[in-house]
């Protein structure tokens, strides 16, 4: 049987060909089929195309300012720890504008679980430099590319976030084939049991596209993933927690 | 037969504490919050007491993240506070244009010190613009409330509450650091509840209900703009109903002062003084400073011969006076940006202003 998640609203999306936040979406919904967690669930929408989740995933979403997720997240699970809480991010969100509140949400141990995008540009804004863009990587606002002596590195979230003591999961997954995608659900199932379990703080990092903003036909940028992305951004599990009382 | 002796219970009381004791007895169990001076009595407080009641207490990493945790929780139906001085309340604007676009109730304490920038500890009425315009982007508006004593510290952190539900809006409580930390007797009296606590809004998990969103973003054709008059309706509605002021000695008053707060608190002596020498000078004091008693500073001016607006900043009041009353020839300004203004300096610019010499 191959039938859509309860939790999946059934409407055409607004992304554009080749992108990979559907699928990101459809694990999440399954996911919480799984644990039928629909009536329960808490949902954190941010700012970039990601903030349409409240047409697609059917829970209450509330929407957060640019990169603030992680703080709207604590003031919903302290306030409803009985619930489930996600939040759903990009990379411009959750790797510039909201560093802080990721940082601060994950050494707290803060229980909810975070999805975060990263396809190494801003997609809604039209494909500015984000900070996981690659090196050398031509955008709006690196227009001769990213260069390190002045913009820096890429950075790793799954890897600094893992560092910290509060975090109780950590994985980077990808989304490109199908073996792929059966690993990043079994990361996000994973994700979700350490919320479910009360183990800390979960993140599980989506490598995905953009084609639009790449200007790359779909198949193109899938490549880009499985190539020089993957090369950069190892996937894996950097962190997993298997004790609550972690002192 | 004797009359039941009905027990009054006064207490010596600081104007910080007493928000959080208004705060508990208004329901709210829920409090983040950043360390800035000189409003961290309401944080020690709060992490001492919420705690052993069942409440939260959590510190932020910042203001920008204390006012999402505050918009998350009041997403979730909870009544919540946040406290905070200039600098801090800056970096929360953003968190509140959110929560005004949203529709989400919680009440901002700002006990001020002076600015702008770092400033000084000192107090001040500087953020009055801050306050009454809102400082976040988009054009919105919240109630702002202004306490002259300890007592109104309590009572009006409660009436915030009503206001923040009742508008589903942010609402602030704007004290300085003369009012927060200064101690006088105070009748705790227990709260009332004037609003209906259901909030079927509130973002609990889509049980037995369609899912439901909280959200700013509004995208579609016209959605944005049947949005905003929505809210403009809402605004209006609390000029309509929600204005507070207190009228002192003002019948027969050719000097009217308008003054709010701590100021206005220094002005009363400085009446009583001005009384006692045969000067008819009387007081409007704005107790809710947004919505702004217009129509009453129109009266005073209509009646008096001077109006005289005393502020510890350099006169942003003042505009909202003028905006009130066509008599803008009659309007004076006495302040201080970055301290309090003692009664002797209020009564010489009375006696001034009355034609008498010192």
């Amino acid at each position: 049987m191959f039938d859509r998640p309860k939790s999946l609203v059934d409407v055409r999306t607004h992304f554009c060909p080749g992108c990979h936040h559907g699928i990101a979406h459809r694990i999440l919904a399954e996911t919480i089929d799984r644990y039928d967690l629909r009536e329960k669930t808490i949902g954190v929408a941010c700012v970039g195309c990601s903030v349409f989740l409240y047409d697609y995933i059917d829970v209450d979403v509330a929407e957060a300012p640019h990169g603030r997720a992680p703080a709207v997240a604590t003031g919903v699970k302290r306030a409803q720890p009985d619930k489930f809480v996600f939040t759903y991010q990009g990379d411009g969100d959750l790797a510039a504008i909201g560093t802080s509140e990721i940082i601060h949400a994950a050494n707290r141990g803060e229980n909810i679980t975070v999805l975060f995008v990263n396809n190494t540009t801003y997609g809604m804004t039209g494909g500015q430099m984000a900070p996981t863009t690659m090196l050398g990587q031509r955008t709006s606002t690196s227009p001769y590319g990213r260069d390190f002596r002045n913009d820096g590195y890429p950075i790793k979230m799954a890897e600094l976030l893992a560092t910290l003591e509060g975090t109780a999961y950590s994985a980077r997954v990808a989304t490109s084939t199908p073996a792929q995608i059966r690993k990043a659900k079994e990361a996000v199932r994973k994700a979700f049991e350490m919320q479910i379990r009360e183990m800390g703080f979960s993140i599980v990092e989506f490598l995905s596209t953009c084609p639009t903003n790449w200007g790359m036909k779909p198949l193109e940028a899938q490549e880009r993933v499985l190539g020089e992305m993957s090369e950069y951004f190892p996937l894996g599990v950097y962190k997993e927690r298997t004790q609550a009382d972690f002192v | 037969m004797k009359a039941a002796a009905v027990e009054i219970r006064r207490e010596l009381m600081k104007g910080n504490v007493a928000i959080c004791l208004g705060a508990i007895a208004a329901g709210c169990r829920f409090y983040y919050g950043y360390p800035i001076t000189p409003q961290n009595d309401i944080p020690e407080y709060m992490s001492t007491h919420l705690p052993t009641m069942g409440g939260t207490f959590l510190q932020a990493e910042s203001e920008v993240a204390t006012i999402n945790f505050i918009l998350g929780t009041a997403a979730s139906g909870k009544r919540v506070m946040t406290s905070s001085s200039g600098p801090g309340i800056s970096l929360m604007q953003e968190g509140l244009s959110y929560m005004a676009g949203s529709e989400l109730p919680a009440v901002i304490v700002n006990i001020s010190r002076s600015g702008p920038g770092l400033g000084g500890i000192a107090p001040s009425q500087g953020d009055y613009f801050q306050a009454v315009k809102c400082g976040g982007h988009g054009g919105y508006r919240m109630p702002v409330l202004a306490p002259h004593s300890v007592q109104e510290m309590y009572s009006l952190t409660m009436r915030a509450f009503d206001l923040a539900d009742k508008y589903r809006n942010p609402a602030m409580v704007l004290g300085d650091a003369i009012v927060g930390q200064m101690k006088e007797p105070f009748t705790p009296v227990p709260y009332e509840p004037s609003v209906p606590p259901e909030k079927p809004w509130a973002l609990t998990g889509c049980k037995g209900r369609p899912r439901q969103n909280v959200k700013s973003l509004y995208l579609k054709d016209n959605a944005i703009e049947v949005h905003n008059w929505k809210l403009f309706r809402k605004y209006e509605r609390m000029r309509e109903e929600e204005v507070l002021f207190e009228r002192f000695r003002l019948d027969g008053a050719t000097i009217a002062i308008v003054a709010f707060g701590t100021a206005a608190r220094v002005c009363k002596t400085a009446i009583q003084w001005a009384r006692q020498e045969g000067i008819p000078a009387g007081m409007l004091r704005p107790v809710s400073l947004f919505p702004f008693p217009s129509a009453q500073v129109d009266e005073a001016a209509e009646a008096a011969d001077v109006v005289l607006v005393v502020e510890m900043n350099t006169g942003q009041m003042v505009e909202d006076v003028r905006m009130s009353t066509r008599h803008h020839d009659r309007i004076r300004f006495l302040g201080k940006p970055c301290a309090m203004p003692t009664p002797e300096e209020i009564l010489g610019e009375i006696r001034t202003l009355a034609g008498k010499r010192p």
